[in-house]
């Protein structure tokens, strides 16, 4: 993609700022606090750029001009709309803006309501309507049993609108211990998912910065 | 037998620097030797390549790339390695994201994997690029994809290029699979899956992978690779090992390493509280 | 007017998405190839979402800002963070003229990207392998049942999804063969599974309770 001097120095460039990172680990530096608000700003520019490239130009700028009659102009109601967001950044008449915000947390309401019950709530309920009992011996469903106790437990363990008391009490622990089991799960995948990146980037300072030692 | 408990205690009392540089060591050994290890797939990545393997040649797979560069080496591999699977059974890629950070990463697999097999850009795959509006763009493009997406990423009419010339909405898409490093997946499944029918496979980072079961279990997906484990078993189902597969040995020897350090701490703590019992 | 008015373009706006899910015939569903109020919201709201990615930026700048200002220790880095935000936009916006797409392989704008932001983002995530190692070995004590049981789960699932699970364990239990590997995927597959299950309706219903709130107008902090 790049000429062999633009690419060496980029290597060089990308290891630099790696290395930089890293140094975090013996302690704070300022190599480190540069990197750190370099990789802020830029973070910060690239939203503002993907706004032009990816909302604006193709979706207001470029629909104006392909299309014709009432579907060219009902997108001054959007481009209007934008403007009031924008008016946050003026403080005498950043109230404007609620009217576009409204608009937008009541779409996602309203998407949020129809997408959780009937994409999570109901497929999730009749995946738990599992056979308990049947023509097969005991062992056969001792993973239904153990799936229906898990998702009941857990919905009552974080169920405080009453005391946990008695058999209730019960109830919740059973929970707990089940919580404690998928937690563990999902810890022992984090540090799959931790070391992974760390792989990457070691690969990086290994067989492309250091390629001259490493093939 | 003191000095013992002694050398028991300090096990708990490691300074941290030494735990990293230990870390660092045992993952730089191993990538160093580059080991590259043939691994069993498990269950859920069997099934979302066999299912992959039952499309038809010509099929259109919609790649949603729903990461960015902070989980690239997990996903990276595995797009790697789809892509392949996908171009050599001559099914049609079309390639869309909703993390715009992610885009250029996916864009790059999908252009070099793609000369690979030497397929041709608006015949065999296609990139449309980014919408803002995560859930609103996955219910619109039920409808129409050209209400969202009009043109490509390089301003080409849809209508123009073959491979998205039949394709209106998913009706039209055999599968949709999704590279997820946030919550993006479940959004896929909640609006394309239950409300428009759209069949899923799920490539995930090692985080969220455990909270995707439910939906795999429900059959609201059709598999899960989950984290870089996930993309070195698609790599040896290929039949192409590559950075997933190199990734294992590494993998192995510091989950050994954090749980010897787990039960060193352990072993200083119950030392320790043994010791301030039978002082008190 | 100032509130009333936002609370008004809330509840319409939530509530035609929910009725085209029933009804979804024009005017909320489309008809023939005239865009019904859904799809015309969908559109309006795809365009809008853009701009509230930018909100928190103006913010950044003041901050950073103030600190050059004031000269304070940190103003250097502040400098750097500003400066990178324009380098930044400047290098897009070239790449975007010069080859019309600032995504183009080669362009001045991927050498950013590819050289400058990615390692950047990438190694700052790479850090947390090592504070993993240190957390866990600092904080996971097996304290009681539930720690106990937590990390004996984590052990299982670390060893059984690597290849040196493989042959640690190779028996045979009442009939079934028993290995590492299995029993980490029994327990991502079942106990693990169910949890996530109970979690996820739990978020759902709670998701379902605060969106009915923001739609009949009860919840408002969306307005401050």
């Amino acid at each position: 993609m790049y000429s062999g001097f633009l690419h060496a120095f980029g290597v060089w460039l990308a290891a630099f700022f790696t290395l930089s990172i890293f140094s975090f680990l013996y302690k704070d530096n300022p190599f480190y606090k540069f990197a750190e608000h370099i990789y802020v700003g830029s973070s910060a520019a690239y939203w503002i750029l993907y706004l032009f490239v990816f909302d604006v130009k193709p979706l207001l700028w470029d629909a104006f001009f392909r299309n014709t009659g009432f579907e060219k102009w009902i997108l001054i109601v959007p481009f209007a709309l934008s403007l009031m967001m924008l008016t946050r950044f003026i403080p005498n008449i950043s109230w404007i803006s609620r009217y576009a915000i409204a608009f937008v947390v009541g779409i996602g309401a309203g998407l949020a309501i129809t997408g959780s019950i009937q994409g999570i709530l109901i497929p999730q309920l009749k995946g738990t309507l599992v056979p308990l009992f049947g023509k097969e011996n005991f062992w056969h469903y001792v993973n239904n049993w153990i799936l229906v106790a898990g998702v009941l437990t857990t919905l009552f363990y974080f169920y405080f609108s009453i005391h946990h008391r008695g058999i209730l009490r019960g109830l919740a622990k059973t929970g707990i211990i089940f919580i404690m089991i998928a937690f563990g799960a999902a810890f022992g995948y984090t540090v799959m998912a931790r070391v992974s990146l760390l792989i990457g980037r070691i690969h990086f300072l290994l067989f492309e910065w250091l390629s001259f030692i490493f093939h | 037998m003191k000095k013992i408990y002694d050398i028991l205690e300090f096990l708990g009392k490691i300074d941290r620097r030494w735990i990293f540089l230990f870390v660092f060591v045992f993952t730089t050994l191993p990538l160093a030797l580059k080991f590259k290890v043939r691994v069993t797939p498990t269950e859920e990545v069997k099934i979302a390549f066999n299912y992959i393997e039952n499309l038809k040649e010509g099929d259109r797979v919609l790649i949603s790339i729903d990461y960015d560069p902070a989980s690239m080496p997990e996903l990276q591999p595995m797009l790697y390695a789809i892509l392949r699977h996908l171009f050599r059974k001559n099914l049609k890629v079309i390639m869309m994201g909703h993390w715009p950070l992610g885009l250029p990463l996916g864009k790059t697999a999908l252009e070099e994997v793609a000369k690979e097999y030497n397929k041709k850009y608006g015949e065999d795959y296609v990139f449309l690029g980014f919408r803002p509006g995560g859930s609103a763009v996955m219910v619109a493009m039920g409808s129409e994809i050209r209400n969202v997406f009009a043109a490509d990423q390089y301003g080409t009419p849809l209508d123009s290029l073959p491979v998205m010339r039949d394709v209106h909405n998913y009706d039209d898409i055999a599968l949709l699979i999704g590279l997820e490093a946030g919550s993006t997946g479940d959004f896929w499944v909640q609006f394309a899956n239950a409300r428009f029918g759209q069949e899923i496979i799920l490539g995930c980072t090692a985080v969220i992978a455990p909270n995707l079961y439910p939906y795999y279990q429900a059959g609201q997906i059709r598999g899960i690779i989950g984290g870089l484990r996930g993309a070195a078993d698609y790599e040896n189902l290929v039949g192409k090992l590559g950075t997933g597969s190199i990734g294992m040995w590494v993998q192995s020897a510091i989950h050994i390493l954090i749980i010897i350090f787990i039960i060193f701490g352990n072993v200083g703590y119950f030392v320790l509280r043994r010791r301030r019992k039978r002082s008190v | 007017m100032k509130r009333e008015v936002p609370l008004i373009i809330t509840f319409l706006s939530g509530i035609i998405i929910i009725i085209a899910f029933f009804i979804p015939l024009y005017p909320f569903g489309s008809y023939k190839n005239f865009p019904g109020l859904q799809d015309r919201f969908l559109q309006w709201y795809n365009i809008l979402l853009g701009f509230t990615l930018i909100l928190g930026i103006d913010t950044l700048i003041a901050y950073h800002w103030k600190k050059i200002k004031e000269g304070s220790k940190d103003a250097p880095y502040s400098i750097a963070l500003i400066v990178s935000i324009f380098i930044t936009l400047a290098v897009g916006i070239f790449s975007w003229v010069k080859y019309g797409d600032p995504f183009k392989a080669g362009s001045p704008f991927m050498f950013y990207y590819d050289y400058i932001f990615v390692p950047l983002q990438s190694t700052m995530f790479a850090l947390l392998a090592f504070f993993i190692a240190s957390a866990a070995y600092r904080a996971f004590r097996a304290r009681n049942l539930e720690a106990t049981l937590l990390l004996i789960a984590a052990a299982f699932v670390m060893i059984g999804r690597v290849p040196a699970g493989d042959n640690i364990l190779n028996i045979y239990l009442f009939g079934y063969h028993i290995t590492l590997p299995k029993i980490a995927a029994w327990i991502l597959d079942t106990p693990n599974m169910a949890v996530q299950r109970g979690i996820l309706i739990g978020v759902a219903l709670g998701g379902i309770a605060m969106s009915l709130r923001i739609i009949l107008g009860i919840e408002k902090t969306y307005l401050s």
